[in-house]
């Protein structure tokens, strides 16, 4: 089993190891990363740090519906706001919830939303999903500017704790520290769904849907599982963010860089594979913030859509895909 | 014994264009049915609406115990009805031996007493692509392979699903004279197995060679369904065939 | 007059006028996606940045904005064609429409934004004419000319498209290429020559329903986004590649958002269009005058 999982070459980096090694040698990575931060001490290390491991969330998100079903999800703002904003509203309901508790409530409602506009459209051409996703993001903007509880289009303040529970020191730790458990998680999913029966379930219908149903894959069934997940991390993602950005307002919360990113990161890191996303955040979310701190902050949006479009068109398999490339 | 495909009544238009106009057929347990007609006779639309591709606006299919109308696709895959396409339609990005991994675990796991893993699993995909002559090409993508080739794969993933039935949609159009030969040997092979086999096709030496029974679809209608030697001089068929 | 009626009134004639404006916005939407299967999710993009052209046009050269968008026609024409060229290349010819194409369109929509953000800013712009302002009173109801103007030139243009589609030669082929590329092939007709064709002209639209936008509403680089759920919704209603499917289908949208901007605030506006999409896509996917 193993040697044929291997011949898959979904990964080459990792050959051999199965489920629980995989995730332990993440935990033991994400530990390392978490204890090095530490050492280092610098806060702002900590607050760039975030920034690319939700985009490792992110676009890991993205990945399991885009790269493995081949169903482009352009609403990832909407995705990640309904995560964002749902713990603006627990924190004002019930603030001494614990932050893991909101963010899985978070994933829920965003994998319940995924649910129900993948079930409307999932039947019909791949490209009705992707269209129905972009006006999504439209209405659940317009739905919460509308929402006075949580601030309308004048935003909430939401207070960050000074100190972070259990682990101590600056909050924006624990907030990274919370993120970088999702990454885990994240990474862990995307890697067993590509060596379980769900994985070829997935590439069988990005390759050819009717071929699928003829080999007996319940397509329908296996979209929405897809897009449930997705939602659902995206959402996940975005549910501590009130906490890290203090104030959230619906045209910061659906900034279309978040849905430019999650789908640029991707696509340029290679969509086969677990690991093309986190190439792709560290890569572009990195570049990002060195122009950022070099250039300025409208320059550093452009370089994901240029990158994007630019990997699309000259290497279509992304990172990963040169690589394995090159090794043939 | 009754039918193990029962056809009634099968009704299906596309706008005011009737496909399919009333369609009776019944195919034995065991038998080997050639179907025959014209292009745009309906002969791909009945096998979409036999395998659940298309929904049949009147009409009935019936699959042994089961009513089939209302399943979808999957489904009908899973009871044991399996089809190869017209224009082969691999999963480009999988290699062979993926390919047929993905009916093994998604029809045949999904049967009761199924459960192929691991070891046992990866011996099944190796045996049914040398079944259909492709052993040494497991590890290659589809795109590597010549058009015989690729009709090879088409049936080796329908029998990987372990069909009681098996349509096979125009398996040979443009293939040579030994190659035809070869899906021939390969069908009829399936067929002692136990299978049934439903062939629709042009290539008429390849339909006399393989048929116990001849079904000859016309606009939408069945003309004629008999011996094949008795369907061949049907005045009638070969009016459609031959024109006036 | 009850004032309630008179507000009814009011919203259905200006929702009927947005809906003209609509069209144009769409139309290009219904040649790409509805004829050619190009689905151009950046065709907003094209048109904001019409909307800026006829701006510079307004301000620099001090033109009349439709007018600047009829000089500036050409160009969004030869646009388009670049643009589908490069989509043919890269995508079309691989197969690989669906994902990366997809993606490419909307890199463009996203580039193409932030493109305008680092030249012009975020402030909202506006151009002058003097049909802007001004009103037609008809005694029941008013009818502004802001609205008025790009409705009679909208109508024109699709009325003029319709035309070339059915009457001539090119027109017919690139009717047929969505449906038979054979057929036109047997014609003579290079296919990929016709749809490069067809989705300049598609683009080339947008250089006037950019125009009219900014004469409808002032224009900040962010708001081409709105457009995509209006145009989809559009044309997945009006049933892809039907011209008076789609002219209906931007009427409908047009009274309804206003009608609900009129009872419930505009605010609510925008989830009017997805309403309707995911209602169709739903219920009718081919459109209510679909096949």
């Amino acid at each position: 089993m193993a040697s044929l999982a291997d011949k898959t070459s979904l990964d080459g980096a990792l050959p051999g190891l199965r489920g629980l090694p995989f995730v332990l040698l993440l935990i033991a990575v994400a530990a390392a990363i978490f204890a090095a931060g530490r050492w280092f001490g610098s806060s702002y290390a900590f607050f760039v740090g975030y920034v690319v491991l939700q985009y490792i969330v992110l676009g890991s998100a993205w990945n399991i519906l885009g790269g493995y079903t081949g169903y482009v999800n352009f609403g990832v703002t909407a995705f990640f706001a309904i995560g964002a904003y749902s713990t603006v509203v627990l924190n004002k309901l019930m603030p001494a919830l614990p932050l893991p508790v909101m963010i899985l409530v978070g994933g829920v409602m965003a994998g319940l939303v995924g649910l129900g506009t993948g079930y409307l459209t999932l039947r019909l051409r791949g490209v009705f999903f992707s269209i129905a996703t972009l006006a999504l993001a439209v209405v659940v903007q317009t739905l919460i500017t509308n929402w006075d509880f949580v601030g309308g289009a004048r935003g909430a303040y939401v207070m960050r704790p000074k100190v972070a529970p259990l682990i101590g020191g600056e909050y924006v730790q624990y907030l990274f520290l919370i993120m970088l458990g999702l990454v885990v998680v994240v990474l862990a999913t995307a890697r067993a769904i590509e060596r379980s029966a769900l994985g070829y379930g997935f590439a069988a219908i990005r390759d050819d849907e009717a071929a699928a149903e003829a080999s007996g894959v319940p397509t329908l069934r296996l979209k929405l599982i897809a897009t449930g997940l997705s939602g659902g991390f995206m959402g996940m993602a975005g549910a501590p963010l009130p906490f890290y950005v203090t104030y959230l307002d619906p045209a910061s919360g659906f900034s279309l860089n978040y849905a430019v990113n999650a789908i640029a990161m991707p696509l340029i890191g290679g969509t086969s594979s677990w690991l093309g996303p986190v190439i792709g955040a560290v890569l572009v979310g990195g570049l990002q913030e060195y122009l950022r701190v070099t250039i300025s902050s409208a320059v550093n949006v452009l370089v994901a859509g240029v990158l994007m479009v630019a990997f699309v068109i000259l290497a279509p398999q992304g990172i990963v895909g040169l690589f394995q490339r090159k090794k043939r | 014994m009754t039918a193990l495909l029962q056809v009634e009544g099968l009704g299906k238009r596309f706008g005011g264009f009737v496909a399919l106009d009333s369609v009776d057929l019944d195919v034995q347990r065991g038998e080997r049915l050639g179907l025959i007609g014209p292009n745009g006779s309906g002969k791909s639309t009945l096998v979409n609406c036999i395998c659940g591709t298309l929904r049949n606006e009147s009409g009935r299919v019936r699959f042994g115990e089961a009513v089939l109308d209302g399943l979808s696709a999957h489904q009908r895959t899973r009871l044991g009805l399996a089809r190869s396409f017209q224009l082969p339609r691999p999963f480009g990005s999988l290699s062979l031996i993926e390919n047929i991994r993905v009916p093994i675990l998604y029809a045949v796991n999904a049967r009761a007493g199924g459960g192929l893993t691991g070891a046992a699993l990866a011996t099944r995909c190796r045996e049914l692509l040398g079944q259909v002559g492709l052993a040494g090409k497991a590890d290659l993508r589809p795109r590597d392979l010549t058009q015989i080739e690729m009709r090879k794969l088409e049936l080796a993933r329908a029998m990987a699903t372990e069909p009681q039935l098996l349509i096979a949609d125009e398996a040979m159009a443009g293939l040579s004279h030994t190659e035809v030969d070869e899906i021939i040997a390969l069908l009829i092979r399936l067929n002692e197995q136990g299978v049934t086999v439903i062939m629709i096709e042009h290539i008429m030496r390849a339909v006399m060679a393989f048929s116990q029974r001849l079904a000859v679809l016309v606009a939408g209608r069945k003309i004629a369904d008999g011996p094949p030697q008795e369907v061949v001089r049907n005045p009638d068929v070969v009016k459609a065939y031959l024109g006036e | 007059m009850d004032a309630s009626l008179d507000l009814l009134l009011n919203a259905l004639i200006s929702g009927l006028l947005l809906g003209g404006f609509y069209a144009a916005v769409s139309i290009g939407v219904a040649i790409s996606f509805g004829l050619l299967d190009v689905v151009n999710i950046a065709h907003p993009a094209f048109i904001l940045l019409g909307s800026y052209v006829a701006f510079l046009g307004n301000t620099v050269l001090g033109i009349d904005p439709i007018l600047s968008a009829l000089i500036a026609l050409p160009a969004f024409y030869f646009l388009g064609v670049l643009a589908y060229q490069v989509y043919y290349v890269a995508f079309e010819r691989r197969d690989d429409q669906s994902l990366r194409g997809l993606s490419f369109f909307f890199g463009l929509l996203f580039i193409t934004e932030v493109g305008l953000v680092l030249v012009f800013g975020v402030d909202y712009r506006t151009v002058q004419a003097r049909y802007i302002g001004a009103t037609l009173n008809l005694g029941l109801f008013e009818l502004p000319l802001r609205l008025l103007v790009p409705f009679l030139v909208s109508m024109l243009m699709v009325v003029a498209l319709q035309i070339f589609l059915s009457r001539t030669f090119v027109g017919r082929a690139i009717q047929a290429v969505a449906q038979d590329q054979l057929a036109l092939r047997l014609m003579a007709a290079n296919p990929i020559k016709i749809k490069r064709i067809a989705f300049g002209l598609s683009i080339a639209t947008a250089s006037l329903a950019g125009a009219f936008l900014i004469i409808i509403q002032p224009v900040e680089p962010s708001i081409g986004r709105e457009y995509i759920g209006r145009v989809f919704a559009i044309c997945v209603l009006g049933g892809l590649g039907s011209f008076p499917g789609m002219v209906i289908a931007a009427m409908t949208l047009g009274i309804a958002e206003s009608l609900t901007a009129t009872f419930f605030g505009p605010s609510w506006a925008p989830a009017v269009a997805f309403g309707i999409l995911l209602v169709t896509l739903a219920v009718r996917p081919s459109g209510i005058l679909g096949r």
